[in-house]
């Protein structure tokens, strides 16, 4: 351990705004990615989904019209 | 402006299809070849733009303007001014040229004949770097003869005059080369002008550092000679490559 | 040497590279996150601090695994780029495309790790450094990449354009580097090389070592789950996506 104590170790021998900033900025934006990633492909699935799912009603009820016509 | 359709000077696209239908040799290969192909786009692309001179004149006007900014915006002492002369003759050049990258390609791509060098049975990389050599004929040799005019104005120190030209005149060769990269890359696109200059700018770093530092050199007396050396290297390196990256950016441009 | 090849031919199908990177993708998340955590509470609270800069030395574990990655990620975004263009392999494209803003994010870290580890070593934000140069350099080559793939209308052209640029920008890199380096010599050797042994002591490059490989495992894993999501956008239409989002099979 190179620190004595924890307030210690926060304050970084006075360096502390740098490296925190440092580690802050690259910590935030590699979980922006992540997320980021994330946000992307449940938003993705989603619409897939809700086209298929479209898609399988609009078949239905242009089947059955059809089947109608049919008897019709 | 359709006048030189008609004329003897512009054999080399529109001729030719005819020629190959007509007298084309039993492989298909049209007669001719290749060099006279380089020669006839050669030909062509120079009376082309000596016709219209306002597009050769705008960048020597357009690095005389920037080179006078200079002096008013920052101070119009010699001292001063000879210290950053160097640096600010090669970056001015550098802008002149990137300016008019943006027509290199533009006005032979509006009227179809672009389209017509793609056609040609003869390899593009060397028609697109007959291209490149008359840019370069009609804008970095021009400006590396103008470049010591404005260094008399800049105060630039005895002696490094002539470097300045010979850095000018291999350094803008390969500008011209990279350039035609972006220029080939964004020709197909309606507002390319920016972008040509953010795709282009980072890579004549290279040029720009070893091109003010053989002037920098020079008037340090260090004598420049390695300066042009690797002045010269990067140059045959684009000369190797980038005809290549223009053929295949061209064709990009047009099929896509 | 036949498996290996079917292998590769696979990964080309966007259907298959979907399916084998989910079964790898996991491994490389908990691999970066280890990596990542590991490193980050060694670096932090373990390794000594530098004799010279003292604790403001500890932006190293950010900063040049940041940098490491933005010099990589361009070189892989060129290879992909080649791939697509002599293979026509789409996927590589697709990897290509979400490679460039990751390695542009990189480039930003770098940067910015660089220039505020610049206010306790040289007094300022920002110096012309050779290195801080390169990597500014380097983001212009990012955004340059970004900004033509988005500007054509039809994305094929807009791919094949971009592969160009970034095989174009990865010969240029080293020219550029090196050109950089002579111009601003009163550089910094660099820092950790995997050739020659180090001069820092081990409690300090063995963290870094660490943080690197936890950056490159972050890098792949990213690149994996987006380029899922980028053939789940480009083959939307596709039967196997339809399957996949409840369609009819």
């Amino acid at each position: 351990m190179a620190f004595d104590s924890f307030q210690d170790f926060l304050a970084m021998g006075g360096h502390a705004p740098y490296v925190w900033a440092s580690w802050g900025v690259t910590g935030a934006l590699l979980a922006g990615i992540v997320l980021h990633a994330r946000a992307e492909r449940r938003q993705l699935l989603r619409r897939l989904q809700r086209r298929e799912r479209r898609q399988a009603t609009t078949d239905r009820t242009s089947h059955q019209t059809g089947g109608q016509r049919h008897e019709a | 402006m359709f006048a030189w359709a008609g004329e003897g000077g512009m054999p080399s696209t529109e001729v030719r299809p005819g020629d190959n239908a007509a007298r084309s040799a039993p492989d298909g290969e049209p007669r001719g070849g290749l060099g006279v192909a380089v020669w006839a786009t050669l030909k062509r692309d120079l009376t082309l733009l000596m016709r219209r001179r306002s597009e050769v004149l705008n960048p020597l006007v357009f690095f005389a303007l920037v080179i006078t900014l200079f002096p008013i915006g920052i101070s119009p002492d010699p001292e001063l001014l000879a210290t950053i002369a160097p640096g600010l003759l090669w970056v001015a050049a550098l802008l002149a040229a990137l300016l008019s990258l943006d027509s290199l390609f533009r006005s032979d791509y509006e009227d179809g004949s672009l389209e017509q060098l793609l056609l040609t049975p003869q390899p593009l990389a060397m028609l697109g770097l007959a291209k490149v050599a008359v840019h370069w004929l009609l804008t970095g040799l021009p400006l590396a003869l103008m470049a010591p005019v404005l260094g008399i104005m800049l105060a630039l120190p005895a002696g490094s005059y002539l470097i300045l030209a010979v850095s000018l005149a291999l350094g803008t060769a390969s500008l011209s080369l990279i350039g035609a990269i972006g220029a080939a890359l964004t020709v197909g696109l309606s507002r390319g002008g920016v972008l040509l200059s953010l795709l282009v700018l980072p890579l004549y770093i290279p040029v720009l550092i070893f091109g003010a530092g053989a002037v920098q050199a020079a008037i340090m007396g260090d004598g420049a000679s390695a300066h042009l050396a690797i002045l010269g290297a990067l140059l045959a390196l684009s000369l190797m490559l980038a005809p290549w990256a223009i053929a295949a950016s061209l064709r990009i441009s047009i099929n896509g | 040497m036949g498996k290996i090849w079917s292998f590769i031919h696979k990964l080309g199908s966007p259907k298959w590279f979907y399916a084998i990177s989910a079964r790898l993708m996991p491994w490389f998340w908990v691999a970066a996150a280890a990596l990542i955590l590991v490193g980050s509470v060694w670096g932090l609270a373990f390794a000594p601090a530098d004799y010279q800069q003292g604790n403001s030395f500890r932006i190293i574990y950010v900063h040049v695994p940041a940098a490491f990655l933005a010099q990589s990620i361009f070189v892989s975004m060129a290879v992909a780029g080649l791939v697509f263009m002599v293979w026509k392999i789409k996927v590589a494209d697709m990897a290509a495309a979400v490679m460039a803003p990751l390695g542009a994010v990189m480039t930003f870290i770098s940067l910015f790790s660089g220039a505020v580890w610049g206010v306790p070593t040289w007094g300022t934000w920002w110096m012309w450094d050779a290195r801080l140069t390169s990597m500014l350099i380097l983001l212009f080559l990012y955004l340059g990449v970004i900004a033509l793939r988005g500007a054509f209308s039809s994305r094929d052209s807009g791919s094949r354009a971009a592969s160009v640029l970034a095989m174009v920008g990865v010969i240029n890199i080293p020219i550029i580097k090196y050109s950089v380096d002579w111009w601003y010599t009163l550089h910094q050797p660099a820092t950790f090389s995997v050739t020659s042994r180090p001069a820092m002591p081990l409690e300090m490059w063995a963290p870094l070592l660490i943080m690197v490989l936890g950056f490159y495992c972050f890098f792949i894993a990213a690149t994996l789950m987006r380029t899922r999501s980028e053939i789940l956008r480009r083959e939307a239409n596709k039967r196997w996506v339809r399957e996949l989002a409840g369609g009819p099979s």
